[in-house]
């Protein structure tokens, strides 16, 4: 049973909180039979499983309670249990003990009430007939009850509600009124409040059809998905951002898009299940690409499968610098585990993390074989400060995929054209060649796109892309020497080029280093970074004659350095390129010695901040000073492409390649001829053709560039194996465990994540279902069947209605997993249909509503209260899925408490649109929604609380998304009809649907018209009011009008009614 | 278990009065503090005021004095110290681990003889107020775990803070303010989080309130431009009157609730920029606090806050000051750090002390974790930088039935290990919910099947580090 909340004088919290009952509802009297399920297993699992119960490590006496054969054990001290004889049952005696041998011990924090002695002695008495766990027990479809009032009942679950009623002696409650049943069936099922045209439709149609009507187009509108998936992201711990220490940024919108998408498919709770937690492995074409799946090209059904997994990346990543990789690896797996069972099993199955399960017969083992299934992810326990962590996958949206298929056709078209045939090319490049072999023009060519310096180093530090001369020379004079027809930079160990401010990159920047050198011994080559050894910064360097290229934000755990495994001549002249494509992992970087990529080794590969550098741009310094000469260096603000490295490596001018003989040149000055000749100076055709090939080979790149990516399931060939951790401890491995399923679901094999995943859903496990219809259940009536809807063990709560629970879970595995269905046929019921107020002695009876008597009342959640401002304002931009969003938030709320961190508001429309888009950084959740107990994403949430707070009100009236909101629906109004009462109305009735009343409408007239004499004749105050906001002021608007309308407008979000689904 | 349930009915009961159509009085008495929960047993604190230093400061640069490791200067640490022990990844990997003593000067003060370091001048005048603990130690190496650790007794998220607990187990002393308020200050360096002040698995309304150094100091508190005092006033009374039809027809004690709580949002919109405005603090009270003191989101300017919200009433206030992670160029940073928290900490003792607050205001100062005696990075003579260190750290306890002047502890020669009276984390929290009143075995919610609580199945009162031992206090 839950415990009592206290309150604060400052917070007082929703009421229905406050009321307390035995948690089924129903007092024990008299000589009624004791139900061992219902009256006695709770009182053991309080008292005494800590001692007595599943946890073998703890257990006393070797005596434990909590499963059938323990209570018929033959026992030296006398049988446990006689039936029909408390008194000879050792059981009893001990409980009922005065003496030392009371149990619990008097020194324990448990003690038994003596109406509980008095129900275990009874329930002994009557013949201890011991059953299992209800939630344990399959659920079969009851009989339906008999009822006396047939008439009322709409449908099944009508007659479950209502044989109870009868039973207890209570009357449901009348039917709500129209409007109000349209308000409360839209904002359930679409999250956001019907239109005054809807409701006087609705109001007007009087068939016996029109509700139904009403409830399949709910069903049927796109705002059905966002809906669901609003409350699905809770339960998937859904984020933006990883969560821990900076809290960096992710990307995982594409999998919240596919939970939208099923929804509104419809798509069947078992496959729901089964996609998400192995959609990979259902794959047609099953493989790894570097522990990341390139996921471009897949075809769709592949595609959504594998973005289905990503809700079980979902949970944070820890990237902070120091971590022990391990510790958090093992973390991962046990939230994957804790979220699944919770959502899937309602079990607290992270209990038996460190111990067996105190309370439910769950050992440690087969936590940990549970474990094993989401253990084999090829996934680093230190996670990506900004951006995915591996394994993830490019996830292209529909419209993506299309447009890659158009552009890829065109770069298959174009390179197919007739001028870029390769002989066509070969005949028109030897007569170019020859003309220009014969004349003496002279051509020096370089790559110039996204090239940021170049210093040719002839005798001076020019930089031939700078206007200002920002190099100078540091620890001595520059010393040029000859180097063929122009000179090259002597540096001596102790002098080298400061370059000043240039080229700074920081880790998400490609760039290239291109550079002539001949060395006389080690040293760093080109570098932006700390002049220190290690020093935070990039720099190309030679180390015992081998090439380095290091990132490095702090030297070792924070660092990349790739290494050739060739080696430079001393005293010889080399040319040397190095590329990075910005992919922040060694393997986007490639070096490159006369034209020829070279093996490379990669000492350190985890870069995980950038390492943008304060320090100027250095020639021959760095992480060590230089000995030698070096020329020509060119720096590239992209990665140069392989062409292009044949062409910045070679010396020659192309009148000098084009005089020697073809087979005398070397194949990276035959590049250089040929691609000049290309872009430069080919016939017309030809270059337009090459031209156009060029641009679609980009524009695919940045296309590519642009897809967003994705976190999701894999397993690794190699997987790890799963160990039982001694106490939960990463580091105290026991006794290797294969996969499993925990025994006391029988003993079905479950050997993989796909077979546990088509388990959840099939007949063997009895919990799926009913904790799945219970969610739905919830959301309809403000309360689960089963109130702990996070726990369904034996700690958690009886249902209410257990038989209608069971119904419920039958039709919705029998119906094919049909959740439409489901709702609908909820939705539906007389139970739904009630009105939500009751008479005050139905109210004092039953307080909390358990017998569902009425419908409830209860604050709607934080989405449902801003969509509906923004839908009743016309300010609600609809546009489904897409990367989120951010909308009005005081400024400095992510920069005060995490330095570098600033929210970046969106513009309108994004400004507008739903709340499940809004951009949740976990350590500074959204306050419009944490405002109103929208938990922080930081674990999986099953129930929010409803609180009612000052915090809340201020938010209603002051925040900008309010005010303009009322802005806008004043506006509306206004727009609506020149007459004053219908103004009103339509103001009204946009939020609260009904119609006001005849002292609600005296109340608004009084209200509008105060605040027309406050804002009369000063139309700079009304002005100020109505700046709230981005959305622009209709031209010519009467302001003092507008800003009365406004307030009134506000007033009316403001009402209880307004944040309460009634 | 407080016996909660009795309270909810009476609760209930309240609320059903108030829903019954009585007035505005009778909805105010709804707001009164008189039944928030009563502690097990009589407190020594009413208050706390929490000075969390973010990053966690060098114990050996502050306060763990250890003359005798200039003899080491330099040479690696032994294996004998290390023991194996893990590190973290930023260290582990390096090739010496060169011990380095502190360049700074300690001194003995006080009639207690309290070692203080040259860098905490003001610490080092109140230092007879102070408890210093030396022995403290915990379980996590990186700033995430170990923070959200020393302020939920876990390692990860999902926990309520010790401010929401707090909030859970007494409820409020005021009534216009919150009961739990948290301020930061400080740039760079570790961030912070919101789950720090957050209620965890206890309902939302126990989360701590952020006052904010930039724009409303309470999210959303000033009206929109163009509505005055008098207008809103109007507009909250045509709001009540459409709240209390609707309050009279459904007879839902929620709505009287509401009509409550938008009452006490206009009162705060009027009490706490008061509260935050200190130009009506006496010139020697401002100059105590030093000059950064009206500055707002300074540590000092949350220092002087701290003492009037106490005074207002609220019962946790929590200051986290950042910037300590001293990984590299410990020497030059440290200074600015102590420079900014150093004469604010001490005048706020001294504040508490002159007005008589001291004797039942808790005041805690410290951070997550120490840092190690080792060397990252370079060792030079004047330079150095220390890796987090969750073996021991120092932090400091005053007020609220804390005894003052002693010193709690010892650490090895190294400041490595604990030698003596080792105190954990979950013995802190479990002695700060002592001075509360609170036992920390007792105060447990119910969530996902069990009884959770600060400490988790753990923690010990620490007996020594107060006035009257916890056996007495019954």
């Amino acid at each position: 049973m839950l415990r009592a909340l206290q309150t604060a004088g400052f917070v007082l919290r929703c009421a229905a909180a406050f009321l307390f009952a035995v948690s089924s509802g129903i007092v024990v009297l008299g000589d009624d039979p004791i139900d061992f399920d219902r009256d006695v297993r709770g009182i053991l699992s309080d008292n005494c499983f800590q001692c007595h119960g599943p946890d073998a490590e703890k257990r006393e006496g070797e005596l434990r309670l909590d499963r059938r054969e323990d209570f018929s054990a033959p026992r030296d001290d006398g049988p446990l249990v006689v039936p029909k004889n408390a008194a000879s049952s050792l059981l009893y005696r001990r409980i009922a003990a005065t003496d030392e041998t009371q149990m619990p011990p008097a020194d324990s924090d448990n003690a038994l009430t003596d109406a509980e002695k008095e129900t275990v002695r009874r329930w002994i008495e009557q013949g201890a007939e011991w059953q299992q766990h209800w939630a344990f027990v399959p659920p079969r479809r009851p009989k339906l009850p008999q009822v006396v009032d047939e008439n009322w009942c709409g449908n099944e679950i009508d007659r479950f509600v209502l044989a109870r009623l009868e039973r207890e002696e209570l009357a449901p409650a009348t039917s709500t009124d129209k409007a109000r049943l349209l308000r409360r069936v839209t904002l359930d099922l679409t999250g956001a409040p019907p239109t005054v045209a809807e409701i006087d439709a609705f109001i007007a149609d009087d068939s016996v059809m029109a509700y139904e009507r009403v409830v399949d187009r709910s069903l049927n509108s796109p705002r059905f998905g966002e809906r669901m998936a609003m409350r699905w992201l809770d339960l998937a711990r859904y984020a933006d951002t990883s969560g821990y220490q900076n809290d960096g940024p992710r990307q995982m919108w594409r999998w919240r898009d596919w939970v939208i998408d099923a929804y509104n498919a419809n798509m069947p709770f078992d496959q729901f299940t089964i996609e998400q937690l192995a959609g990979d492995m259902l794959q047609q074409n099953r493989g790894l690409y570097r522990g990341e799946w390139h996921g471009l090209d897949l075809n769709k059904q592949d595609r959504d499968r594998l973005i289905a997994t990503a809700f079980n990346r979902n949970h944070r990543g820890n990237a902070e610098g120091g971590i022990v990789p391990e510790e958090y690896q093992v973390e991962y797996v046990v939230d994957r585990v804790d979220t699944t069972a919770t959502v899937w099993l309602g079990l607290t199955l992270g209990c038996a993390r460190c111990h067996d399960h105190k309370y439910d017969p769950v050992t440690q083992k087969e936590f940990y074989q549970v474990f094993s299934f989401f253990n084999k992810l090829p996934e680093y326990g230190r996670a990506v400060k900004e951006g995915n962590s591996p394994p993830y996958m490019l996830a292209p949206t529909d419209e993506q995929t299309k447009q890659l298929a158009e552009v890829r056709r065109r770069k298959k078209e174009y390179a197919a054209n007739e001028q870029l045939e390769p002989n066509t090319i070969d005949k028109a490049l030897a007569a170019w060649t020859q003309q220009l072999a014969a004349g003496n023009e002279q051509i020096a060519w370089t790559i110039t796109d996204g090239l940021v310096a170049r210093y040719q180093l002839d005798g001076d530090l020019t930089d031939a892309q700078a206007d200002t001369k920002l190099a100078k020379a540091e620890g001595g004079t520059m010393e040029f020497a000859d180097r063929g027809a122009g000179k090259a930079l002597e540096l001596n160990g102790e002098t080298f080029v400061n370059a000043g401010d240039v080229a700074n990159f920081g880790y998400f920047d490609p760039c290239s280093i291109s550079v002539w050198v001949y060395p006389r011994g080690d040293g760093t080559l080109v570098s932006r970074m700390a002049q220190e050894t290690h020093g935070a910064g990039y720099y190309l360097h030679l180390e015992d004659r081998r090439l380095q290229f290091n990132m490095v934000k702090r030297w070792l755990d924070d660092s990349i350095r790739v290494e050739t495994t060739s080696q430079l001549t001393l005293n010889h002249w080399q040319h040397v390129t190095m590329t990075y494509d910005g992919s922040r992992v060694a393997s986007g970087i490639r070096i490159f010695v006369d034209g020829v990529q070279q093996p490379t080794t990669a000492n350190h590969d985890f870069l995980n901040q950038t390492m943008a550098s304060e320090e100027p741009l250095r020639i021959g310094a760095g992480h060590s000073a230089f000995n030698g000469l070096v020329d020509d260096v060119q720096i590239y603000n992209r990665a140069l492409k392989l062409f292009e490295v044949a062409v910045v490596s070679t010396d020659e001018r192309i009148e000098q390649i084009a005089r020697m003989n073809a087979e005398d040149r070397s194949p990276r000055q035959t590049t250089k001829l040929r691609r000049y000749f290309l872009t430069e100076a080919a016939p017309e055709a030809m270059r337009t053709a090459q031209q156009r090939l060029d641009n679609v080979i980009h524009e695919e790149a940045t296309l590519i560039a642009s897809l967003p990516t994705l976190m999701i399931m894999q397993d690794a060939a190699d997987a790890r194996k799963t160990f039982v951790l001694s106490r939960g401890q990463y580091d105290q491995p026991r006794g290797e465990v294969s996969p499993g399923v925990p025994s006391l679901f029988g003993d079905a094999r479950v050997e993989n994540r796909l077979q546990f995943a088509r388990w959840l859903v099939s007949g063997e496990n009895t919990l799926t279902g009913r904790v799945a219809v219970n969610r739905f259940w919830e959301m309809l009536f403000g309360e689960g069947l089963v109130r702990s809807m996070e726990d369904f063990g034996s700690q958690g709560e009886r249902p209410t209605h257990t038989e209608l629970l069971d119904w419920l879970a039958v039709e919705f595995a029998e119906s094919g997993w049909d959740v439409k269905h489901m709702l609908k046929t909820m939705v539906m019921s007389a139970t739904y249909r009630q009105a939500s107020t009751a008479d005050k002695a139905v109210v004092e009876r039953d307080p909390e509503n358990r017998l569902l008597a009425r419908q409830s009342r209860f604050r709607m959640s934080a989405e449902l209260i801003r969509d509906q401002a923004l839908a009743a304002s016309g300010l609600l931009h609809e546009r489904l899925g897409g990367p989120s969003v951010m909308p009005y938030q005081p400024d400095g709320l992510w920069n005060e408490i995490a330095t570098d961190t600033n929210y970046e508001q969106s513009d309108a429309p994004d400004l507008y649109r739903r709340s499940l888009y809004t951009y949740w950084k976990r350590t500074v959740a959204p306050p419009t929604m944490t405002t109103f107990d929208a938990p922080a994403r930081e674990m999986c949430a099953v129930r929010r609380p409803r609180t009612n707070t000052p915090l809340q009100a201020l938010a209603i009236l002051n925040d900008a998304t309010y005010v303009e909101a009322a802005r806008a629906l004043g506006q509306r109004a206004m727009d609506f009809d020149e007459d004053r009462a219908k103004r009103l109305q339509y103001v009204f009735r946009s939020v609260l649907a009904r119609s006001p009343t005849t002292e609600e409408m005296t109340l608004l007239d009084r209200a509008l018209s105060r605040y027309q004499a406050a804002f009369h004749g000063d139309d700079t105050k009304a002005k100020k009011l109505l700046s709230v906001g981005e959305q622009p002021l209709d031209e010519g608007v009467d302001v003092v009008e507008l800003a009365a309308y406004t307030l009134t407008a506000s007033i009316v979000f403001n009402t209880d009614e307004a944040v309460t689904r009634e | 278990m407080i016996d909660a349930q009795q309270l909810a009915l009476n609760r209930r009961a309240f609320l059903q009065a108030g829903g019954c159509g009585v007035g505005m009085a009778g909805l105010a008495s709804l707001l009164q503090a008189d039944d928030a929960q009563q502690p097990h047993f009589v407190p020594t604190a009413k208050r706390v005021i929490y000075l969390c230093q973010s990053g966690a400061p060098s114990q050996i640069d502050l306060f763990d004095h250890k003359p005798e490791l200039e003899r080491f200067r330099g040479q690696d640490l032994p294996d004998s110290i290390r023991k194996g022990q893990r590190l973290t990844g930023m260290t582990k990997d390096q090739t010496a681990f060169p011990i380095a003593p502190s360049i700074f000067k300690f001194k003995q003060h006080g009639n207690s003889g309290a070692s203080v370091s040259e860098l905490l001048p003001h610490i080092a005048k109140v230092a007879d107020e102070l408890c210093f603990v030396k022995s403290m130690h915990t379980e996590a190496i990186n700033h995430d775990p170990a923070i959200t650790f020393m302020q939920t007794g876990a390692q990860l998220a999902g926990r309520p803070s010790i401010g929401a607990w707090l909030s859970y187990g007494l409820g409020s002393l005021n009534q216009d303010l919150p009961t739990f308020i948290a301020m930061t200050s400080g740039t760079g360096g570790q961030p912070l989080y919101d789950r720090l002040w957050g209620s965890g698995f206890l309902p939302t309304e126990h989360q701590g309130v952020k006052f904010r150094r930039t724009g409303d100091p309470v999210l959303y508190l000033s009206d929109p431009p163009g509505i005055d005092r008098g207008l809103r006033r109007s507009m909250l009374n045509d709001l009540n009157d459409l709240n209390r039809l609707q309050l009279k027809q459904k007879q839902d004690p929620e709505i009287a609730t509401r009509i409550a709580q938008y009452e006490l949002a206009f009162r705060m919109q009027a009490s706490v920029p008061k509260l935050v405005d200190t130009s009506d603090e006496p010139e020697h009270v401002l100059k105590m606090y030093g000059p950064e003191c009206q500055k707002p989101g300074t540590f000092a300017a949350n220092c002087l806050l701290a003492r009037r919200l106490v005074e207002q009433g609220v019962r946790f206030v929590q200051l986290y000051h950042r910037g300590w992670d001293q990984h590299a160029k410990l020497p030059e940073k440290i200074r600015e750090q102590c420079q900014a928290t150093d004469q604010p900490s001490a005048a706020l003792i001294e504040d508490l002390r002159q007005r008589d607050l001291l004797k039942d205001t808790l005041v805690v100062w410290g951070g997550e974790f120490g840092r190690t005696v080792y060397c990252q990075g370079n060792l030079t003579k004047g330079d150095y930088g220390r890796d987090h260190h969750p073996r021991c750290f120092s932090l400091w306890l005053a007020g609220g039935g804390i005894k003052p002047g002693i010193s709690y502890g010892e650490t090895d020669d190294h400041s490595y290990n604990i030698a003596e009276n080792p105190v954990h984390v979950h013995d802190l929290n479990a002695t700060i919910l002592h001075c509360l009143g609170l036992d920390h075995r007792k105060l447990t919610f119910q969530y996902q099947g069990r009884h959770h609580r600060l400490t988790d199945v753990h923690g010990e009162v620490v007996d020594a580090l107060l006035n009257v031992p916890s056996n007495a206090a019954g």
